[in-house]
């Protein structure tokens, strides 16, 4: 499959609790693009879930869940308000 | 566990004694990715073991076609818990390419072309356990799977056996790669089932 | 664990070849925004899970939720869906999901829905809820698939198109006898001449496969859309 986009990141993130991450501005650390989660594209087949900046490709957070239950690694965005 | 779904079974696939622990046995070759599939040209191609001492042992395609290639038949296990057993690769050891390099550092980090990375051992890459194959089945590797060349690693899980593999750094410390940052044991054994940190 | 909650198939309908519309109770479901996805969990009896996201063809308050599947054909989980589920089993749901991909009844503005094969789907949900609140916003579908016999909610959509919804359909390899236009792909061309031109300002939903969802939003931009205007929602496949 190729790439989807920050939509599907919804149901994963669902488990932080009533926020929904995909409405959210986050600011890429590579190219300064501020863009909704909505629209970052997102690699689903891999062991985690690869979330990346929809206009430079950097990685932006990778979700994996593992058996401590779903981890999310912010690696280059930032300004999101994931914890309010 | 959820309920049940009447009559669900998922894609074709058997729990096997003979499977490191929680792994599913598949007929298919799931393709896992962290981005964009690379496209490499391999007139443009090259694989550089990179030392201490900042010398760069580099092969182009041409290099790589010429040295002592092996027929190899592996099992491999993805950390997503599936396995494919009895896998035919055609590639070189790397106990070939590093016949001539001169380190004194234990660890390594494979390197792709599009940027992932992944830590691995000296002493795992060496003595037999490692490759850098070109040829999946008895065809030109895939890009999807990881052409025009990859790391075949297949003693570890296969997040190890880095697609696109452009190059080896040798490292100190054993630092952690792509998925090692990202909640993933550093070392990836499966018969230990070393999945997580 | 929490936040998934049961479904019992009441109804299913078949669409086309590989699509079938199901129709689940979700006791305790809060209604859902027209857009909203659900992820779907199946598990065996030896424990093996699979998820994967739906989007909702239904939009509304009440605890009936609709979805419309599409087989792919190596799928794992929509065969499944398709072709083995029967009225009275059971799958779990997690939602609804999404905030971005919607529309609300309130929002006046002009709005475009472009499909593609199952894309049509999330633009289903918001033609209903278009219809069903009596909005007069105009609203315009430009639906593409390959032939007749692929058009998931067909009658529906002609008895939706109305005073504010205009529907159009494009086929891509095969049209219906009698089509004023050849079959061909989906271009920018089409496109300028069947969408609200830029100066209206639509709201752009755009869905289906990922290739097809991002030349579609290039064109619109090219055309002179407004990139915030456009909002898209990726399937996979090409």
């Amino acid at each position: 499959m190729t790439h989807l986009d920050g939509n599907v990141l919804a149901g994963p993130l669902s488990e932080l609790g009533d926020l929904d991450v995909t409405t959210l501005v986050g600011t890429c650390s590579g190219c300064h693009d501020a863009s909704v989660m909505a629209a970052a594209m997102v690699y689903p087949d891999a062991p985690g879930l690869v979330v990346r900046c929809h206009v430079c490709g950097d990685v932006l957070l990778v979700i994996v869940q593992s058996t401590a239950g779903t981890e999310i690694f912010v690696r280059g965005v930032t300004g999101l308000p994931l914890f309010a | 566990m959820g309920i049940i779904s009447r009559g669900f079974s998922g894609r074709g696939r058997a729990v096997n004694e003979d499977l490191p622990p929680g792994q599913f046995l598949t007929e298919d070759f799931p393709v896992l990715s962290a981005g964009p599939t690379p496209d490499i040209d391999t007139a443009e191609w090259s694989f550089s073991i990179r030392t201490e001492f900042g010398t760069d042992h580099t092969w182009d395609w041409d290099a790589l076609q010429s040295l002592p290639t092996e027929d190899v038949t592996t099992d491999i296990h993805c950390v997503t818990r599936w396995s494919k057993l009895g896998t035919t690769w055609r590639g070189v050891s790397l106990d070939t390419f590093f016949e001539n390099v001169e380190t004194s550092r234990e660890f390594t980090m494979a390197h792709s072309y599009g940027g992932y990375t992944t830590n691995i051992p000296l002493e795992d890459l060496l003595d037999g356990k490692a490759w850098i194959v070109h040829t999946f089945d008895g065809e030109p590797l895939d890009p999807e799977h990881g052409g025009p060349a990859r790391l075949l690693v297949p003693h570890l899980y296969f997040w190890k056996s880095a697609k696109w593999v452009r190059g080896v750094t040798m490292h100190d410390s054993d630092d952690p790669g792509f998925w090692e940052q990202n909640g993933y044991h550093l070392y990836g054994d499966p018969w230990r089932e070393q999945r997580y940190w | 664990m929490s936040g998934w909650k049961v479904g019992t198939v009441t109804t299913t309908s078949t669409q086309t070849a590989s699509a079938r519309a199901i129709s689940l109770e979700v006791p305790g479901w809060p209604g859902n925004l027209a857009g909203q996805h659900v992820d779907v969990r199946l598990t065996a009896p030896d424990g093996y899970t699979a998820v994967r996201s739906y989007s909702i063809a239904s939009a509304g308050p009440g605890e009936t939720v609709e979805l419309a599947v599409d087989r792919l054909p190596d799928g794992e989980v929509s065969p499944y869906l398709v072709d083995d589920l029967q009225d009275g089993d059971q799958v779990e749901l997690r939602g609804p999901l999404g905030g971005w991909f919607v529309w609300r009844p309130e929002q006046a503005e002009h709005v475009q829905l472009i499909g593609g094969g199952s894309g049509i789907v999330p633009l289903m949900a918001m033609m209903r809820s278009h219809a069903a609140s009596g909005s007069t916003a105009p609203f315009r579908l430009l639906y593409s698939v390959r032939t007749p016999d692929d058009v998931i909610y067909r009658d529906e959509i002609a008895a939706l198109d109305d005073s504010s919804l205009d529907t159009m359909l494009v086929y891509t390899r095969m049209a219906p006898v009698g089509w004023p236009v050849p079959p061909g792909r989906l271009s920018k061309a089409i496109l300028a001449e069947s969408v609200f031109p830029a100066s209206e300002a639509p709201l752009i939903f755009v869905c289906g496969p990922t290739g097809f969802v991002e030349a579609v939003a290039t064109w619109l931009v090219e055309l002179g859309h407004e990139p915030s205007r456009i909002k898209t929602e990726r399937f996979g496949g090409k």
